[in-house]
């Protein structure tokens, strides 16, 4: 088994256990690298078909190629599509800075839709190596009532042995790429065959590493045009992965906050 | 918290693939471990670039002369800054090996972290400073070791330029250390005298250590055995479900140990069905050819339908886990409420999970302070040894066969609050293991067959309350007898007067009664006997139990009399007091009898007589090889 094989293994066992052990589940598809490998790999995880809703909470504000992608691919791929609007910019605490605080209209309408549809587990595209608050992350990770996430008091997780009791009205956070670089991610796409939105390949000098809305994500300068030409980036590269996302740069702690009051 | 995911295995330019030892360095914390780390890093050239440079620059801003420990507290740095999760695990190369270092450090949480990461090694590194010598610790880590199972402990006697590098201090602290790890079953691999500081004896034999005529730490680390790798180990699939998304009925679990392919004989433990893997089914690609290995999560069908449950476990014929409800455990506790004897647990051995009691503690240690705890409960990070008894059949291996199955967790409220190894599975209800050597018999099974014109064997008669089985196994047995056959008849409700005196009928209770009547009939069957079992067995699983114990001897009979028939007949009376209430727990109304699927044989007490049941019987024993027809060759075998 190679590299990539074992990363894929892993994950779907994590697929399989959370399907196993929660009652209803779904898929938070933001339409990214990420959360389309996490179907990929879904699928294989349960042969062909995904057994639960793939849930796009959606801004408004993705770019149209994103949403290009998502009709057409929700279709091709058979998805259980729930497309869920997030509340206007009033709704959300004015004393975020502005980029966070328009990133925190996705946890709103992710609180909303778990209210409508009742899920008791999000399977979620985050990665240690993305950002530092996500590092320290379980792979089946409790969320209180209130979809908060209490960094201090997180449960044991050991031998692939995960936490799969919410208490009542909370849900879990399931991490199955967790494991992941995004060199792995960028080699997995490449050798599944997995289609991509074109916004991620050099365009006049610049590509996006990592796609949110179009108010708050900025292209890096990039001569990548080619998955390959990618991988050879993200070997010499210093920048980091999420330096086009606004919010993280606001202040030191805009992102934890974020995290801890349930942003992915 | 350190996920392990194991990494690719690393190729050397020629494309052999390099042995890949996992081990743990643990010692007092000043005796001088992270300098061991980064001289180790150092001479085996394993060092990032521009990292000695940064420790040259830090020491130098501090005023300190040059640091070895820095590097590793600048990776606890980044650790606990979360950059990746491959910094909890330092990679560097000897001659031979790949080595991967499980860091194992801080004292308060000591114990979750050695035992998360540490359980998985292959071997470990003590440390001791020469000055110093054997300490508390030193002895608390070697038991934590003893208890981790690791076996292979290179001992590095340090700072051996304190005491002027002297053979005798070194022969005395190597004496001490020795007995201990020896008294705790642990043999040292090596003892090295070093100074981790200056180099010698790390990577190099220097003239300061020319008395010492062992190996380096780098050799005796190039001489630790890998684990043996999962998939030279026995097959091992966990069930984590049963999908059926379209015309499949697909198995799917993670394969933890051997391997596997279409074709395949395999049985489906604890109920020890058998089957034949029919194909391996996969996505976008299906079926897959080929052999697939451990750590590959995969999907099987197999040739025949079959009740399967999630936590099951499918393993090759001949060499499958365990069935046990009953085991003992080597734990770590990490909930608050200390655990005692008595507590009812959930416990989860990989997807499958039971409600359990804790039987008895045997050993409750705080590694710590290293004393047993007089009242035997388990404290917050504490360790201890507890026999557990479980509500469920479980299938699982000791630990020492199998380290991927023969580990497990246990929750409290839904939370995992420890963890450990299966140190031994029970397949009875003992309270203290004990060696047993089996005694053979004298006489050999054919000189037995030719005497009495049959082989061993175990009629199984199932059936409802008042079908006949009794009626039937009794005419069996004379008819047996008369022809010079030696049947024996094992009638459920007599063995409960004595042998299974102790049982109820509880589900649990009846599953022992079987368990038991099948380990006789076999006992029996194996010296030549043909026990004629009458026993209602009303659960499949059970009758599958007593399938298994006696293998290739069983033959089951289902006495497949109409319910209304057996109503009517009533002899015991038995219908008529549940009718009324009084007996609780009686099969026969209702629907808890679980009729037989693959009998041998099926018969309706109501549609013919007895003798033409006994005939239909004793057809069936000749057609499947009980009953010889005639007599072979007598005297060239008494």
């Amino acid at each position: 088994m190679d590299h990539l094989d074992q990363l894929e293994a892993q994950s779907i066992y994590i697929f399989r256990e959370a399907f196993a052990r929660l009652k209803k589940i779904a898929l938070l598809w933001s339409l990214g690298k990420d959360s389309n490998v996490m179907i990929w790999l879904a699928r294989k995880a349960f042969f062909g078909k995904m057994p639960f809703p793939a849930l796009h909470v959606d801004t408004g504000k993705k770019f149209p190629e994103m949403y290009r992608f998502r009709d057409h691919y929700g279709k091709e791929w058979d998805l259980d599509l729930r497309v869920e609007p997030c509340p206007p910019i009033d709704a959300v605490d004015p004393t975020l800075p502005p980029a966070a605080r328009s990133a925190a209209r996705k946890t709103e309408g992710l609180k909303m839709a778990l209210g409508k549809f009742g899920f008791d587990g999000l399977i979620a595209g985050i990665r240690r190596d993305e950002e530092a608050t996500r590092a320290k992350e379980r792979v089946f990770s409790p969320r209180g009532l209130e979809g908060n996430w209490d960094v201090r008091d997180q449960p044991p997780e050991f031998w692939d042995h995960f936490n799969a009791s919410p208490p009542q009205g909370a849900h879990l956070r399931i991490h199955p790429i967790l494991h992941w670089t995004e060199a792995d991610i960028w080699a997995y796409t490449k050798r599944e065959n997995i289609p991509i939105i074109p916004l991620y390949l050099s365009q006049n000098g610049k590509r996006y590493r990592s796609l949110g809305d179009q108010d708050i994500t900025n292209p890096v300068a990039s001569t990548a045009s080619s998955i390959d030409e990618i991988l050879i980036e993200l070997e010499q590269t210093k920048v980091p992965e999420r330096a086009g996302r606004a919010l993280d740069h606001e202040t030191e702690d805009a992102f934890e906050r974020l995290r801890v009051a349930g942003y992915l | 918290m350190n996920m392990i995911v194991t990494p690719a295995s690393p190729a050397t330019p020629n494309g052999t693939t390099r042995p890949q030892v996992r081990i743990v360095i643990v010692g007092h914390v000043d005796h001088g471990k992270s300098t061991l780390v980064g001289r180790l890093l150092h001479e085996t050239g394993s060092l990032p670039d521009g990292k000695l440079e940064m420790l040259k620059a830090v020491s130098a801003r501090r005023g300190m002369p040059f640091e070895w420990s820095f590097l590793l507290d600048a990776l606890q740095t980044e650790r606990d800054q979360g950059i990746t999760i491959d910094t909890t695990q330092i990679r560097f190369r000897t001659n031979s090996r790949d080595i991967v270092l499980i860091d194992a450090p801080g004292h308060a949480e000591f114990l979750r972290n050695m035992i998360t990461g540490a359980s998985q090694a292959d071997g470990a590194v003590l440390i001791i400073d020469a000055l110093e010598g054997v300490r508390d610790q030193t002895r608390r880590h070697g038991y934590l070791l003893h208890l981790l199972g690791v076996k292979q402990v290179a001992v590095v006697v340090n700072k051996m330029d304190r005491v002027d590098f002297s053979a005798d201090r070194f022969k005395e602290i190597s004496d001490e250390i020795s007995a201990h790890l020896n008294g705790l079953g642990v043999k040292p691999t090596a003892v090295i005298p070093i100074s981790a500081r200056d180099g010698d004896g790390v990577a190099e034999r220097t003239d300061r250590i020319g008395w010492y005529k062992g190996p380096t730490v780098v050799e005796a680390l190039d001489q630790l055995e890998p684990a043996r790798p999962l998939e030279a180990l026995a097959l091992r699939l966990p069930v984590q479900a049963i999908y059926k998304f379209d015309d499949r009925r697909i198995v799917a679990g993670r394969i933890e140990s051997g391997s596997l392919i279409a074709g395949d004989e395999i049985v489906i433990m604890p109920a020890g069905k058998i089957a034949k893997i029919k194909s391996v089914e996969s996505w976008p690609v299906t079926p897959v050819a080929g052999r697939q290995g451990a750590g590959r999560s995969v999907g099987i069908t197999l040739d025949r339908e079959l009740f399967i449950e999630r936590g099951d476990i499918v393993a090759h014929a001949g060499s499958a886990p365990r069935e046990t409800r009953r085991l003992r455990a080597r734990i770590f506790w990490l909930h608050d409420r200390p655990l005692a004897k008595g507590d009812q647990l959930l416990v989860r051995c990989g997807p499958k999970e039971s409600r359990a009691t804790v039987v008895a503690i045997e050993k409750a240690v705080d590694p710590g302070e290293l004393s047993s705890s007089e009242n035997k409960a388990i404290g917050r990070n504490h360790v201890g040894e507890i026999d557990i008894s479980l509500s469920n059949s479980i299938a699982t291996d000791p630990y020492t066969e199998n380290p991927r199955t023969g580990r497990l967790v246990i929750e409290v409220s839904g939370r995992i609050a420890g963890g450990g190894l299966v140190l031994s599975v029970d397949a009875g209800q003992r309270a203290v293991p004990v060696d047993i050597v089996p005694v053979e018999s004298a006489l050999r099974p054919d000189e037995r067959s030719a005497r009495y014109r049959h082989n061993g064997a175990v009629v199984w008669l199932t059936g409802l309350p008042a079908s006949g089985k009794s009626t039937l196994a009794k005419a069996l047995e004379r008819r047996l007898f008369t022809n010079g056959g030696l049947p024996i008849l094992l009638d459920g409700d007599t063995l409960r007067a004595g042998l299974n005196s102790d049982l109820g009928f509880s589900t649990a209770d009846r599953s022992e009664n079987i368990r038991r009547l099948a380990e006789v009939a076999t006992h029996l069957a194996r010296n030549g006997h043909i026990a004629i079992v009458a026993a209602v067995s009303p659960a499949r699983q059970d009758r599958a139990t007593a399938r298994r114990i006696a293998d290739t001897t069983f033959r089951e009979i289902h006495v497949a009399t109409p319910a209304e028939v057996c109503e009517e007949r009533d002899p015991k009376g038995h219908y008529k007091k549940a009718r009324a209430g009084a007996l609780a727990s009686f099969t026969g109304i209702g629907n808890d009898y679980e009729v037989p699927q693959a009998a041998e044989l099926v018969i309706d007490t109501s549609a013919r007589t007895v003798t033409e049941a006994a005939d239909e019987i004793e057809r069936m024993l000749k057609a499947t090889g009980v009953l010889f027809d005639e007599v072979v060759d007598l005297a060239a075998n008494i």
